[in-house]
């Protein structure tokens, strides 16, 4: 993600582009090309409906996993085979573009999730069970907020 | 940039060392900046990406606060979901045959796997929102747990997205009519197949995370 | 003031209705007087004149990025007024409501103010500002003719000034939230807040934010895409890059800061519980959430100021600017860490020491690149032939005042100390020595630098001055009572205050915002003064500061196609490598420019967008749907608009090119 490797991607990438028509209109895609992404997202979403709908794992996490580790694989798959990403198009940009947005992702998603976490475990125990309190008839009173 | 402008600065470049009088100032002529159409709306898909971030963040906080209410595992019907994520799928090849229609100039087949295209979009909100009507009517609503509320917004905001996708596409579809495959519509056409298949995309998060492990109660 | 929401709702109103006029509030009463006697004579004036057609033709639907430039400006020197305006009427509350003197304001009225405050500042000035130096000056200094998106470009402008509109609204009709500028709930959910103050913050900074968004997405393509031949990254003029990482943090940041308040607005209009109390809800969610967004935010704004502050050290030394490829690393580094360090802002709320430590390292290491750039600076002006012209004195005062900013800014990310200091004065002062001591300064300088540039004429030096040593003296009055204060364990946001002690402190903070306004009146005359000495601060050569970038290689104003012939870049420094190498203007064989045209597309769903987002405040449900499908209808009606673009005739530039050469050859 540096500075410079953008400036090379960038640089580089005008030696691919001659043949292309620079109003934009340059597509890559083949019929092979999405026969195949096709058929892997296929694979890649049968198994783990299979997985969970038929309770292959005793464990639950080892099936959460092993679900997960299969959507990130077709997510891979969507990008290449649908998205046509690869380190050439658009000069690299789209790619630096998507991996810096991958980069963001996960820490918004990640880190609000260890923050909230940890908030959740050093809260006071809330009365009348917390959060799967029952639905109050009355308007909570409300305490000023911080920041 | 045009290649007699590269090639100027390769031959400038060159004689880098020392004053050059006949050095190039500017282009002769008419500089075609590349066109960034296709980059452009790259980019907002890719803040599309931070909105479904945020909602599956909250997803990810909110979605065992079920309140006493019913959990996933209680709700979901994932032979339902199967069936739309198959919808889905399927309207994701189809767009890539119209793409691969419009490779070939031809006007007629990409109209019709666009058509097709469509549908399979049209059957995926219908099935959604089949399921959205039977959640609220079971009494699954949306204000009925923090759980209820991430998983509408989350799956709701996706289905919104088609929504718009389809109207698009029936917009686009009137365009090709009206103008032919031309470059502006070309253009938009490969926006499009972008839109969709990172709606796909999307998607598979949204059965993995919401639907599939939402169902290990 | 009025509580609307008790009115009953009708069918075609909502529940809007006479009694949203705060007509038995006479601060607001005089306010909508003058601003409604200001309103009717611009009016009449632009009638009396015959300006409509010409507004409409050449600024309203123009497209051409140097107007917008402009208008977004004009727009951030407006709202800075008013917000400005809500900071000395809580100086002079704060200044007199002691020991028990309960001062001119009541708290309802206080608590809009400070809300409203915090709001337009960033939202409706700093933003502009920043936008609008973005897109005056990156085509400029790539040297290309216009953004990748023209039309995008005046609808986010216009998409802006409607979420402007929205906030300006609220002062005359109905209230604004009392919630603080980030609308925490649940004090922002419904039970707590059920009046339109809330609906009118929501939906003013969801439209503005789109137009914020779609902007940011703009100028990274323009920046990408655009680029003059030869110029390649690394040949970038500074500003250009820190533009870059800008935009890049606006399209990564906004769309979070929408999609959060598109959950709080789901609790409020459709009784989620996402952040409520109850049903499993998380307030803290909220929190979290939008300081992913505005953490990032705060880095949107200063990275720019950053930008010219380098374009000015440069020319004003008369040198290149020292380690360009470390301030380039420098911006790229924040850009990356500033999406590390978000739960500073919230270190009390109860994470924990592990948690706590990683954010309060995370923010200590990103003020290294930031000290990295002001050595920078000073390494440029070391030995430099420095012109302590308006730019270079925003700038040295800059350097001094961000640095004790910054300083203070270490300070709180030490988590203990934090909880010291959180939600005191000493975190107000904190921010707005570094917002106002950087951004604003930033945005000061940057203004003198290209003024001449936009406008053919500098502006008058003398009252520059003025209002340089009132901005910068009224500053430190205003500001560091603050930190004491802050330090004696003042909290934020207080009508009123029962220990006499702190008064004085208070008097001194708000002799200081008077300075100020002495600042920003002397800014006012200043302009006002130029513009009539115009003829005498003509710039005729297009670079009056001998400076270094492509934008100074134009004319003063630059043609309406910024380069008749697009320059190619060899150097960093470019206009200063052509100028050094005996560039000869080219006055001979000029072609047709394609440019694109003029459209009312943007103003028109802007418009939209306002009674949109107006109905959706006051439930006029009806409205609110027909202004959605309207502006849906307007957007597909506009992509069938196929010819977007015309050619300015070769004679026309030649023309333009040749009454340059005159010009010039007069001169010389």
């Amino acid at each position: 993600m540096s500075a410079a490797g953008a400036s090379h991607e960038a640089h580089d990438a005008h030696g691919h582009d001659h043949h292309d028509p620079h109003d934009g209109t340059a597509y890559h895609g083949t019929m092979k090309h999405y026969l195949m992404g096709f058929v892997l997202s296929v694979i890649l979403t049968g198994i783990p409906f299979w997985i969970i709908m038929g309770d292959v794992f005793r464990s639950q996490v080892t099936a959460a996993v092993v679900v997960m580790v299969f959507a990130v694989a077709q997510i891979f798959v969507h990008m290449v085979y649908f998205l046509h990403m690869n380190p050439r198009s658009e000069g690299g940009w789209n790619m630096l573009a998507a991996i810096f947005t991958i980069v963001i992702v996960v820490i918004a998603l990640s880190g609000s999730m260890w923050v909230m976490s940890h908030l959740h475990h050093n809260m006071a125990p809330m009365p009348a069970g917390g959060h799967e309190m029952a639905p109050a008839d009355t308007p909570v009173p409300v305490k000023p907020s911080h920041e | 940039m045009s290649a007699s402008a590269t090639a100027d600065i390769a031959a400038t470049d060159a004689a880098m060392q020392g004053p050059t009088p006949g050095r190039d100032f500017y282009v002769r002529g008419e500089h075609h900046p590349e066109n960034g159409t296709l980059l452009g709306f790259w980019l907002y898909l890719m803040s599309d990406c931070l909105v479904f971030a945020v909602l599956f963040a909250c997803y990810g906080v909110l979605g065992r606060n079920y309140a006493a209410g019913p959990s996933g595992a209680d709700l979901f019907d994932l032979k339902l979901v199967a069936i739309n994520t198959g919808f889905l799928l399927a309207s994701s090849i189809t767009y890539g045959f119209a793409m691969l229609e419009m490779q070939q100039n031809h006007k007629g087949t990409t109209l019709f796997w666009l058509f097709v295209t469509g549908c399979f979009g049209a059957a995926f909100l219908a099935l959604e929102l089949y399921e959205f009507w039977h959640l609220i009517h079971e009494g699954a609503t949306p204000q009925r747990s923090a759980f209820l509320s991430s998983f509408f917004t989350l799956v709701g905001t996706h289905g919104l997205h088609v929504t718009f996708g389809c109207i698009w596409l029936v917009t686009l579809m009137v365009q090709v009519i009206k103008h032919g495959l031309i470059p502006a519509n070309r253009r938009r056409l490969i926006c499009l197949s972008m839109f969709w298949h990172f709606l796909d995309v999307v998607w598979i998060g949204v059965f993995t995370f919401v639907y599939l492990m939402g169902s290990l109660a | 003031m009025t509580p609307a929401h008790q009115a009953p709702e009708s069918v075609l109103f909502g529940r809007l209705s006479l009694e949203a006029i705060p007509y038995h509030e006479p601060i607001l009463l005089a306010t909508f007087a003058v601003a409604a006697l200001g309103g009717i004579g611009v009016f009449a004036a632009i009638t009396y004149f015959r300006l409509w057609a010409w507004l409409w033709r050449e600024w309203i639907t123009s497209i051409d990025h140097k107007k917008i430039g402009i208008m977004y400006m004009i727009l951030g020197l407006i709202m800075l007024l008013r917000g400005f305006a809500d900071a000395l009427m809580m100086r002079l509350q704060q200044a007199i409501a002691f020991g028990g003197a309960e001062g001119y304001l009541p708290p309802h009225h206080y608590d809009q103010i400070f809300t409203a405050h915090g709001v337009i500042m960033i939202f409706f000035v700093a933003m502009p500002f920043v936008t609008g130096l973005m897109n005056y000056l990156v085509p400029l200094q790539i040297g290309a003719r216009d953004v990748a998106f023209p039309f995008l470009n005046n609808f986010s402008f216009w998409m802006t000034t409607a979420g402007a509109v929205l906030v300006m609204v609220s002062l005359f009709v109905g209230e604004f939230a009392t919630t603080g500028w980030l609308a925490y709930p649940p004090l922002s959910g419904i039970y707590s807040s059920p009046g339109v103050g809330v609906d009118y913050y929501i939906w003013a900074l969801q439209i503005a934010g789109v137009g914020t968004t779609l902007s940011g997405v703009n100028l990274i393509a323009t920046i990408v895409k655009m680029r003059a031949p030869g110029m390649t990254m690394m040949r970038m003029p500074v500003f250009t890059w820190t533009a870059l990482c800008s935009n890049v943090l606006i399209v990564a940041s906004f769309p979070v800061l929408g999609a959060t308040l598109a959950l709080l607005s789901l609790d409020r209009y459709v009784g989620t519980n996402f952040f409520t109390n109850d049903l499993g809800g998380s307030a803290m969610m909220y929190v979290n959430l939008i300081w992913i967004w505005g953490h990032p935010e705060v880095y949107i704004l200063i990275l720019p100021a950053f930008g010219v502050f380098s374009e000015v050290v440069a020319a004003f030394c008369g040198k290149r600017l020292f380690g360009y490829a470390s301030m380039v690393y420098a911006t790229v580094v924040i850009t990356i860490l500033s999406y590390l360090v978000w739960l500073h802002h919230f270190f009390t709320m109860g994470s924990g020491a592990s948690v706590n430590s990683f954010f309060g390292i995370t923010t200590m290491i990103i003020s290294i690149p930031t000290g990295a750039k002001i050595f920078n600076w000073l390494f440029t002006m070391y030995k430099g032939r420095i012109r302590f012209d308006l730019p270079m004195m925003w700038t040295v005062s800059f350097m001094i005042t961000f640095t004790i900013g910054g300083m203070t800014g270490v300070l709180l990310a030490v988590p203990p100390a934090d909880f010291v200091l959180h939600n005191s004065l000493f975190l107000i002062a904190h921010f707005h020595n570094v917002i106002i001591g950087g951004v604003l300064f930033g945005m000061f300088a940057g203004i003198y630098f290209w003024w001449p540039k936009a406008f053919g004429f500098r502006l008058d030096p003398f009252w520059g001055k003025v209002s340089f040593w009132c901005w910068t003296v009224g500053f430190y009055f205003a500001f560091m009572p603050l930190y004491v204060l802050g330090l004696m364990g003042v909290t934020r946001r207080m009508s009123k205050f029962d220990d006499p002690s702190l008064q004085i402190w208070f008097v001194i903070a708000a002799i200081g915002a008077l300075m100020i306004l002495g600042g920003i009146a002397a800014f006012l005359v200043q302009i006002f003064v130029s513009f009539m000495k115009r003829e005498e601060l003509k710039d005729e050569t297009g670079d009056p500061w001998n400076a270094r970038t492509l934008e100074w290689s134009t004319s003063s104003p630059p043609p309406p196609y910024n380069f008749a012939f697009t320059p190619i870049v060899h150097d960093l420094d470019a206009w200063w490598d052509m100028k050094r190498r005996g560039y000869i203007r080219p006055t001979e064989g000029f072609i047709p420019i394609h440019m694109p045209k003029n459209t009312g597309a943007g103003f028109v769903l802007a418009v939209i967008a306002t009674i949109a987002g107006f109905a959706l405040i006051w439930h006029i449900w009806w409205l609110a749907v027909a202004g959605f499908v309207a502006l849906v209808a307007t957007a597909i009606v506009h992509t069938f608009n196929y010819k977007r673009d015309f050619h300015i005739p070769a004679s026309e530039v030649v023309e333009t090119e040749d009454a340059r050469t005159k010009l010039l050859a007069a001169r010389a």
